[in-house]
């Protein structure tokens, strides 16, 4: 700050004071934030055996211990994550993810889509008003489904409860697998020539109806007003199914005995992996619910890649945005959309089952 | 003034809708509220998140609830 004071309107020298102040509010919530969580393990430790007498080894010790564990820490990377990752989305509106998109040939378009529909923000409310807008303006239909099937599958809380309760590497698997499941499901359902299963209203629009929206110009204080917005949107929703995934996590941890899954779920039963991923698609669950029970499951012998195909298929397909979708999509392009991506799902499944 | 809150009926659009009657009503000014659920009709405003709000056919908001603060500044 080394030009002279007098230089700023009064309204910019109160700006800067505000974000001097954020950036002093962020640092020492950061500060706070670590010290807490690099004690989670050492504080649940304490408070199941010297405060609640229960030993580690018991049934019930071990489940309170874990739950006491993993639950405040899920919690805690959630609201890092989800705050970052508001600010990251207000540089990547739909209306900018559209323009990138509507050039481009497929394949190129297919990758750029799958990859863009991580950071683009995208609500299954919102699927239909964004189909249609990127398919008026030339966007191609599998592009577009690249686009639609990467968007909820890899999302800011799937990534975070992976990392939490699965470590970098199984978090980059599923990170990796599902992008390629966007990205070929996207290619293939391109390659079908599917454009003809639209509702014929669909087609019938032109590009000529899409007037261009002009998105509104943040400055720094409006995008970190949107991570807190997303903190309290998103945590504020999916608290509760962290908290019960856990505790039934924590129940399966502390319970069912170890390799007592090995014979349903493991890698010998070969029919497990199309099982999981069927019974995956109608649930829905956001990935708060599905992942503290997976990764308990996964402690019991289930098999690595069965317990990533159902996680996918939970997340990926839902019963609610497939009904959704219908108002745009005819009832064999749904099909379609769900055979192509199940189909990935359950390949990857068998490939982690035999590579790992 | 014509206030439309454009969305399928998601609890999302319900609120901004209250919000958007509440910023009216206390602003105390002359505006007719209407709630646009048909899709081919958002889709004309040019809107691809939900739920939105629109001024006069001018698009202020898009895939956010607004608080009623916020939509009062669009109504001034």
């Amino acid at each position: 700050m080394s030009a002279p004071v007098d230089v700023l309107r009064p309204d910019q020298r109160a700006r800067g004071h505000a974000l001097g102040g954020a950036i002093a509010v962020a640092t020492l919530g950061a500060a706070v934030w670590w010290i807490v969580y690099s004690h989670l393990a050492q504080g649940a430790a304490w408070l199941t055996q010297s405060v609640l007498g229960l030993s580690s080894r018991s049934h019930l010790g071990s489940a309170v211990e874990f739950f006491l564990y993993e639950a405040p820490k899920v919690l805690m990377l959630l609201v890092l994550v989800v705050f970052s990752v508001g600010i990251v989305r207000t540089f990547f509106t739909p209306e900018r993810t559209r323009a990138i998109l509507a050039g481009k040939r497929e394949s190129v378009g297919n990758v750029l889509a799958a990859g863009l529909g991580i950071v683009t923000p995208f609500c299954s409310c919102s699927a239909v008003p964004l189909f249609l807008g990127f398919v008026q303006s030339g966007v191609p239909l599998g592009v577009t489904f690249s686009f639609l099937i990467a968007a909820p599958m890899i999302n800011e809380v799937a990534v975070v409860l992976l990392l939490g309760m699965f470590g970098p590497k199984i978090t980059a698997i599923y990170f990796g697998t599902g992008l390629t499941v966007a990205i070929l499901a996207g290619w293939i359902i391109g390659r079908l020539r599917m454009e003809k299963h639209l509702e014929p209203w669909v087609s019938a629009m032109s590009a000529s109806d899409a007037a261009a929206t002009e998105s509104e110009r943040l400055d720094w204080d409006g995008r970190l007003n949107a991570g807190r917005d997303a903190v309290r949107e998103i945590v504020g929703k999916v608290w509760l199914f962290v908290v019960l995934g856990i505790a039934v996590g924590a129940g399966i941890h502390g319970y069912v005995p170890t390799n007592a899954l090995a014979g349903l779920m493991g890698k010998s039963a070969w029919w497990s992996v199309p099982l999981a991923v069927l019974l995956g698609v109608p649930m829905y669950s956001n990935a708060a619910g599905i992942v503290p029970v997976v990764q308990a499951l996964l402690g019991k012998g289930a098999a690595l890649g069965t317990a990533l195909a159902f996680m996918m298929s939970v997340i990926a397909l839902s019963l609610p945005e497939m009904i959704i979708l219908r108002k745009v999509l005819r009832p064999t392009l749904i099909g379609v959309f769900i055979a192509v991506v199940a189909s990935g799902i359950v390949l990857v499944g068998y490939v982690f089952n035999l590579v790992m | 003034m014509k206030v439309q809150i454009l969305g399928t009926g998601c609890p999302k659009c319900k609120a901004l809708h209250a919000n958007a009657e509440a910023a009216v009503k206390a602003l105390g000014v002359e505006a007719e509220i209407q709630k646009i659920e048909d899709i081919q009709e958002i889709i004309k405003f040019g809107v691809m998140m939900t739920p939105a709000l629109a001024v006069d056919g001018q698009v202020k908001v898009v895939g956010k609830v607004a608080s009623a603060d916020e939509i009062k500044k669009y109504l001034q």
